[in-house]
């Protein structure tokens, strides 16, 4: 068992609110991320479940014990830091036991440990060498080591990896995230990187101003976003947003004159990910190319629906040069609706559902 | 030619170092060998007749034996005083700009103005250590007068005056420390004494080795309080190397020998430097 439970955790540091009442359950052996922009509160929030902040108000609980004002090293869990926060003058093996010898673990135990976790790392070669003598991911291995060297069965990672550059950035994730599994730890870990909250994550806590703004699974976030913020946070590029209008046979695009859906327009924002967007030969809507941008993989083509834009994702090079005139249809049930005012997601009796534009 | 300019920007520089530190340390060396001229009897060359002199001196061994001790009661003390009050104010506590001040204030007083100070406090009778001595009825005591108090109390004042220099690396040192780092120790249940001992000690080797060489040299440089408290005096108890130099050059004008005894100090005090570095340099981390 190695359950975090928050309840209505708040921090203030004076009058600044980083945190506000924020509850979730990171279920034993699931790897939890908290996602948001930068300053968001997410870091405090790891920082608050290590016990290196105090909390304002609320608890945190780990296998049901109250650990709120318990200190960081009695609450048995391990944590990776940003920078690694590996000692310099210490060679990778000091730095892995570090944890054990402070505890006087004896010495036969210790050096068993630290073989075990320098082969799951793969630095068993590197074990002399100090940290300046070692590469970033070998860095980053080393803190990893540290952490599960412990055997704390929690560990707490504070965006580990936005140090690396983006191949090894690859790499790690499949291994933090195999690692993981394979000790069947409960990891927290932040970042404000949603590739890596998608890829990595069981469950995905969105955070915004201290708040949180959706929780679930990465497929929830990406299918159901609850508001117009975790719209545009998931995806890359993030959910298209545009502004609709009531028009003669129903809800229109701000501008244009092709109908959507019929009902109500005025008020709502029409969500579509640019992946579900294509190009149709008839029927759908009018559009203008504004710009296109070839990835190798797949081309993001820019283009202007009446007052709005959106990005559309086409796989393979497609050439449009800007000015041609296109018609977009999507794929049957990818538009979300959302209330305009509140940044909400739309009752779902307002959805369209399966209504899609037409298209051959 | 293109190296004209480069020399040219060199010169000035150059020249200061040649005409007062260069050329005075060879020549000091040279006089060394030769006696002292006077207008009757000019200066000849007397090999090492100089330095047998120097090693027959009672007064040079006494002041060697002054210094040696004055320098083992002021250097560790200040140290470990810079360390542990650089920890201090390194922490989060109130007022912290106005007590990092109040310690780095003896540093910028000028040594003749402190020992000015400190005069008054160790005065007998109407100074300030005999005034408090007095209330709980103890008798009054020559400090600076008494052969056996005499150095401890030139090393209380050093350590006082040095102590909030060497502060001033220690905090800049401690400021280059990741707070991460500490926090990681934390976590992993080190005591604030383990991560001291284990971790910050050893970062701050470089800070210690620097201070450990400017205390050393200091000790055998700063002689400006004789001059104000004791004037080497009760009888040399008190005397510095440094100020018998100046005593033998310019008191007794035996330019030779205070040349000889100036090598030596050199000496001694290259031997120190090199024997420092060596040592610490095996325990050093540099990032």
């Amino acid at each position: 068992m190695s359950e975090i439970v928050l309840e209505k955790v708040t921090k203030r540091f004076g009058r600044m609110t980083a945190v506000d009442a924020v509850s979730f359950r990171a279920e034993t052996g699931k790897f939890v991320v908290l996602l948001g922009p930068s300053g968001c509160g997410k870091s405090t929030l790891l920082r608050l479940i290590a016990g290196l902040e105090d909390v304002t108000e609320g608890r945190i609980l780990i296998d049901g014990r109250d650990v709120t004002r318990l200190s960081p090293d009695k609450r048995r869990v391990s944590m990776v830091f940003q920078s690694y926060a590996l000692f310099p003058h210490l060679s990778t093996q000091e730095n892995i036991v570090f944890g054990l010898k402070v505890r006087r673990m004896p010495e036969g135990e210790r050096l068993k440990r630290l073989a075990q976790v320098a082969e799951v790392v793969g630095l068993a070669d590197l074990l002399d060498r100090k940290p300046q003598q070692l590469s970033g991911g070998q860095r980053q291995r080393v803190a990893l080591a540290r952490a599960i060297i412990a055997e704390n069965n929690i560990c707490l990672m504070d965006e580990p990896l936005s140090n690396l550059d983006a191949q090894l950035r690859h790499g790690m994730r499949v291994e933090i995230r195999a690692l993981q599994q394979r000790l069947g730890m409960t990891v927290v870990y932040v970042t404000h990187d949603q590739v890596e909250a998608m890829s990595m994550a069981d469950r995905v806590v969105l955070i915004r101003e201290g708040r949180i703004e959706q929780e679930g699974s990465p497929e929830d976030l990406y299918a159901r976003p609850a508001t117009i913020f975790a719209a545009r946070f998931i995806g890359t590029p993030g959910m298209n947003l545009l502004a609709l209008a009531d028009g003669p046979g129903g809800a229109v695009v701000r501008g244009s004159q092709d109908t959507l859906f019929p009902g109500r327009g005025g008020g709502l924002t029409l969500g579509v990910r640019p992946e579900h967007v294509w190009l149709a030969n008839s029927g759908g809507v009018a559009a203008t190319v504004t710009s296109s941008e070839y990835h190798g993989a797949d081309t993001i083509l820019t283009v202007r629906v009446g007052e709005e834009t959106l990005f559309m994702r086409a796989p393979g090079q497609l050439a449009q040069a800007a000015g041609t005139q296109v018609r977009l249809a999507w794929k049957p049930g990818s538009l979300h609706l959302f209330d305009a005012a509140t940044g909400m997601r739309a009752a779902e009796e307002l959805q369209p559902g399966r209504l899609a534009v037409a298209a051959d | 030619m293109r190296n004209v300019y480069g020399w040219l920007l060199l010169t000035p520089a150059a020249i200061l170092l040649i005409g007062f530190t260069h050329y005075p340390a060879v020549a000091t060396l040279i006089d060394s060998f030769f006696s002292t001229g006077t207008v009757v009897r000019p200066s000849r060359f007397v090999g090492l007749a100089n330095y047998a002199l120097l090693a027959d001196d009672p007064i040079f061994w006494q002041v060697l034996r002054n210094n040696l001790a004055f320098a083992a009661g002021t250097i560790p003390t200040s140290i470990a005083l810079a360390l542990l009050m650089a920890i201090w104010v390194n922490d989060k506590l109130p007022a912290r700009a106005l007590v990092r001040m109040s310690y780095f204030t003896p540093t910028i007083l000028p040594m003749v103005a402190v020992a000015n100070l400190w005069l008054f406090f160790y005065t007998p009778q109407i100074g300030l250590i005999d005034k408090v001595a007095a209330v709980f009825g103890m008798p009054s005591h020559n400090w600076l007068g008494d052969p056996s108090t005499v150095m401890a109390c030139l090393a209380v004042m050093t350590v006082w005056k040095e102590a909030g220099f060497f502060m001033i690396f220690y905090l800049a040192a401690l400021q280059s420390l990741s707070p991460e780092l500490e926090e990681a120790a934390k976590i992993e249940g080190a005591s604030r004494w383990y991560y001291f001992r284990r971790v910050t000690f050893p970062l701050l080797m470089p800070t210690t080795l620097f201070v450990l060489v400017n205390a050393t040299i200091n000790s055998f440089k700063l002689v400006d309080h004789l001059f104000i408290l004791t004037k080497g005096g009760p009888d040399n108890a008190s005397n510095l190397l440094l100020y018998y130099i100046y005593q033998v050059a310019f008191s007794f004008f035996e330019t030779s020998y205070a040349s000889t005894l100036t090598v030596v100090l050199l000496a001694l005090l290259a031997a120190m430097a090199i024997v420092q570095f060596q040592l610490i340099e095996k325990r050093v981390h540099y990032r």
